[in-house]
């Protein structure tokens, strides 16, 4: 039988504001526990809610950028289950009026196809703590530093039909929200994380089949492994005869399996209802338009203007968009090089290795794009070889002093003399007889050797061009 | 001088002729020898409200004129107050010590008023007799078989006791104005949103407001003019400025249009409370009002809808008292699902319980529109209602209660209890302003008059009910049993 997936993805990411949802204590990552915690994040008596309107206007500017349905009023309600991470014993979210409704974003495939993906909706609620349960004295802590975090719960439409699709979808999803700078979505960190909805049908069945939903996928790998996994697994079942059974499971990666939670852990009637310490929330147009005039070019459209402005391929212009600082980067070299062509090879290339080998950040890297801008140019204006460029941007590295000093301190500048040239091409004649003999007997490609050699004994710093055009003509 | 207005006080203090020391100390004397019988104060803050007073009486002597300056109040123990036990007449906060002032005992405190003490009250608020405290039932000053009303029971009693000169009630379907009426004072509701909630503990958020326990309209002018006005804090509070609810008492009500809902004068009225009103009602005519009758067609629906909505935001604002950071634990639990349960079922009392299972089942999946939406959508008619209402007369009058207080213990069934709130609920529901007001009496009890006006018209209630007080004497009636001066 052939199976088809179906997938829907549920992300949070927590939004990156200074304070928490609904009160004033810090949101930042790795404080000693229970450190950030107000009266109101400890559910003290009495204690009421403030909506943190940082976190509304980041909410809408995600809606804003993929095009999605923006609520003029929103409602926040209360999600009821008691758990100890969880201080008010319940959790403040939005079930029927979320801020952000129905949108789409577009993903590219490995191959080039494109699928439009539908988003339901996005609202937001507030983070839970977290219970440590490594022990104490007998008992299980309780830091609420996470408590009250706001969070943007993303729902996807069923409309994904494989692991890496969703993938795909995920990492266009992290890219938008990077480039929004409305969150850190660092899924280790886990303010980005994944749930994922997973059923499979025959093919060409239009009925959706019963679906798992797993938790717990804290990598973009992951995410790819958890769904094959849960195929793989669903597919066993019913192809032996068996039921899918609606529930939650866990992905555990160490095993690379999905295993289902202990029915304790799965709540099941959340009794929702208005939250009453807070009003709707009420926007009206001219609020949505002026958060959309301050969004950024979105990484969709810097693509297109890129592949047009700077003549890029498609695969480039990708990469050089998927963060909003390595295309700000690329753009600054580009134009202060005069050549968009070779600064795309140069930071897609060059520069994304250096980021790589050594897990910068473009922001750490220690080579400015005004600098990086210089050395093109320096090969464009023939001052050095494309080679000795990368000697020279291995020494910017380590020097602050100008790439022009650089190439003279060291001594590489290219030698374009003809006089020098045509030296070192007669010496290259004499040494290699044979070669020269097999070039006139019409063996042109030896001429790349005999480049070589002219090359070597320059210490590179010859000009290839010049060397090639004198050499053709002496052996004529 | 203790059985003097916050007026009066206010005067005397002004004049010299007594210190905020003295005061205090008489009201602490008073509450010694009445409170044991009584049971109105749960704490007792003798030497930080001594203290309080000698701060009053020295930003006196340097020029100090605030209207409430060394004024000793008492707060429901439904208030925050930093550093003193706020229990809310419950066992699973007998041991809280508030971390925090609520914004209303911020206010007073900034005004300079003497706190000597937290009222008791019923279990978060749920009650109408005072009797499900944990801290035992409040006796009523003017009969001590008799209840004192809940749920501000402590703070009504204290006040008509004269154990303190005013004091602060919450109101949640009546909780300020049924004890008020049933204790001979005055008790006023303001509309939702004109006093802060922060720090006030929360029974049913959308029902939810503070306001003043005490001997006149006058007091509760003045004591609403420190009490309200926007509260960052509290994203229901409003952003209205806040009038001078003195200034308007005195206004001529020439001409006022009085409604008087057919609806509740109707079956269930005790015959005493309606002479008693019918009286007041003439005593307004002859002060130049004209009395209309009014339909409010959906009252009757009024306290069903209430119990769901109040039990089902209750079931959920009483989740976080789950022995996990602070309050009653219960002991030696053996698991996390031992301790949610014993901590609740040991914490708290059995009506608070009862609204919680009620609470809880009109939420559940399935029975959510049943209760749930049909009670919001009865919320919006008899809001309309009194919209409709208030388009042909100014304010609505009645009884507060249909009797006088009942004996303590007597009504055992809660359904008998929960109809105590029939003529105030309603107010809750639509957000209103209300007051209650001492009209009459019967065998030795105080009868309560109900005033109520439209949105944000304190100043309009608070002028009508003054205007009654300057031409009766009835909440200058004072127990008998209380009497003996110490």
């Amino acid at each position: 039988m052939e199976w088809e997936t179906v997938i829907g993805l549920e992300v949070h990411v927590q939004l990156s504001t200074k304070s928490k949802l609904f009160s004033g204590s810090s949101t930042k990552f790795g404080a000693e526990p229970n450190t950030q915690a107000s009266i109101f994040d400890l559910a003290l008596p009495g204690t009421l809610p403030v909506l943190n309107e940082e976190a509304l206007k980041k909410a809408v500017k995600f809606g804003v950028a993929i095009g999605a349905e923006i609520s003029k009023r929103s409602v926040f309600d209360r999600k009821n289950y008691f758990y100890p991470d969880l201080p008010k014993g319940y959790q403040v979210s939005q079930l029927d009026y979320p801020t952000v409704g129905k949108g789409s974003l577009t993903v590219t495939m490995d191959d080039g196809s494109e699928r439009v993906i539908g988003v339901t909706r996005a609202h937001m609620e507030e983070d839970a703590g977290k219970s440590l349960h490594k022990d104490y004295h007998g008992m299980s802590g309780i830091d609420l530093n996470r408590a009250g975090t706001p969070l943007l719960e993303i729902v996807s439409e069923p409309d994904l039909r494989t692991a890496k699709e969703a993938v795909a979808y995920l990492k266009k999803l992290h890219r938008i929200i990077r480039y929004l700078d409305i969150s850190d979505a660092i899924m280790a960190e886990g303010s980005m994380r994944c749930d994922a909805n997973v059923s499979i049908r025959p093919k060409g069945e239009t009925e959706f089949g019963t679906r798992t939903e797993i938790k717990n996928i804290n990598s973009f790998r992951f995410v790819e492994k958890a769904i094959n996994h849960e195929v793989r697994r669903q597919q066993e079942v019913i192809e032996d005869g068996g039921r899918i059974v609606q529930e939650t499971r866990l992905y555990d990666a160490d095993k690379d399996e999905t295993r289902p939670m202990r029915s304790k852990e799965v709540a099941n009637d959340y009794r929702y209802f208005p939250e009453p310490d807070l009003l709707p929330i009420v926007i009206d147009d001219d609020y949505i338009a002026a958060i959309k005039a301050q969004l950024p070019e979105m990484p969709d459209s810097k693509k297109i203007r890129f592949i047009e402005q700077y003549a890029l391929s498609d695969y480039d212009a990708d990469v050089l968009v998927s963060t909003r600082e390595m295309a700000e980067y690329y753009e600054v070299v580009a134009q202060q090089s005069g050549d968009a062509k070779l600064a795309a090879n140069w930071v897609s290339q060059d520069l994304l290795g250096l980021l790589n080998k050594n897990n910068w950040d473009i922001a750490d890297c220690p080579i400015q794009p005004e600098r990086l801008a210089v050395l093109i140019a320096r090969i464009k204006d023939n001052t050095i070889s494309g080679k000795i460029a990368k000697a020279v941007f291995e020494a910017m590295l380590e020097e602050t002093i100008s790439v022009d000093e650089i190439i003279a301190a060291k001594g590489l500048k290219q030698v374009t003399d003809s006089g020098e040239i045509e030296k070192i091409v007669a010496q290259v004649i004499d040494n290699n007889p044979d070669q020269v003999q097999q070039y006139k007997e019409g063996k042109q490609q030896v001429i790349g050797f005999l480049v070589g050699q002219a090359m070597q004994l320059s210490k590179g710093k010859a000009n290839p061009a010049q060397v090639n055009a004198l050499l053709r003509e002496k052996m004529q | 001088m203790i059985k003097s207005t916050v007026a009066e006080l206010s005067l005397a203090l002004a004049a010299g002729d007594i210190s905020s020391v003295e005061l205090t100390q008489a009201y602490l004397n008073r509450i010694a020898q009445y409170n044991g019988e009584l049971n109105a104060f749960i704490t007792v803050c003798e030497e930080s409200a001594l203290e309080q007073a000698k701060a009053a009486d020295v930003a006196r002597a340097k020029g100090d004129t605030s209207s409430l300056l060394g004024i000793p109040l008492a707060h429901k123990d439904i208030f925050c107050t930093e550093g003193i036990t706020t229990t809310c007449g419950s066992r699973m906060l007998g041991n809280f010590v508030s971390p925090y002032n609520a914004t209303v005992v911020e206010r007073f405190n900034d005004a300079g008023v003497v706190m000597l003490g937290k009222t008791n009250m019923d279990e978060f608020a749920m009650g109408s007799s005072n009797e499900t405290s944990f801290f035992g039932a409040v006796k009523n000053p003017w009969n001590t078989a008799c209840v004192p009303g809940g749920s501000s029971g402590g703070s009504a009693a204290a006040v008509a006791a004269d154990l303190c000169a005013m004091a602060t009630g919450t109101d949640t379907g009546g909780s300020i104005r049924q004890p008020a009426a049933f204790c001979g004072i005055t008790g006023f509701k303001p509309s939702y949103g004109r006093v802060s909630r922060w720090g006030m503990i929360a029974f049913a958020s959308s029902l939810d407001q503070a306001g003043p326990i005490c001997k006149s309209a006058e007091d509760a002018a003045l004591m609403l003019n420190v009490m309200a006005g926007l509260d960052s804090k509290d994203s229901t509070s409003i952003d209205k400025p806040v009038e001078d609810y003195t200034a308007t008492l005195n206004d001529s009500l020439q001409g006022l249009r009085i409604g008087v809902p057919k609806q509740h004068f109707a079956e269930g009225l005790s015959s005493e409370v309606e002479q008693a009103v019918r009286d007041a009602l003439a005593e307004y005519e002859k002060m130049g009002a004209i009395i209309k009758e009014v339909d409010l067609p959906n009252s009757h629906l009024s306290v069903s809808a209430y119990y769901v909505i109040a039990p089902a935001e209750a079931s959920a604002n009483l989740s976080r008292y789950d022995g996990v950071r602070y309050g009653y634990r219960c002991q030696d639990p053996v698991d996390l699902e031992d301790m949610y349960k014993r901590t609740r079922s040991e914490g708290f009392g059995e009506e608070v319980k009862l609204r919680i299972m009620i609470g809880t089942y009109a939420l559940s999946a399935g029975f959510y529109d049943a209760y749930y939406r049909k009670a919001q959508k009865i919320r919006r008619l008899i809001k309309d209602d009194f919209s409709n209402a208030f388009k042909e007369v100014d304010v609505i009058i009645g009884p507060t209660s249909p009797h006088t207080a009942f004996k303590l213990g007597s009504k055992s069934d809660p359904v008998s209890m929960y109809l105590e709130d029939i003529y105030t609920i309603a107010v809750n529901l639509a957000g209103l302003p209300a007051i209650s007001i001492p009209a009459g009496s019967a065998n030795g009890l105080p009868i309560g008059m109900h005033i109520v006006a439209g949105d944000f018209e304190e100043a309009k209630v608070l002028n009508v009910a003054h205007q009654f007080q300057k031409h009766t004497d009835w909440h200058r009636n004072k127990p008998s049993a209380m009497a003996k001066e110490a």
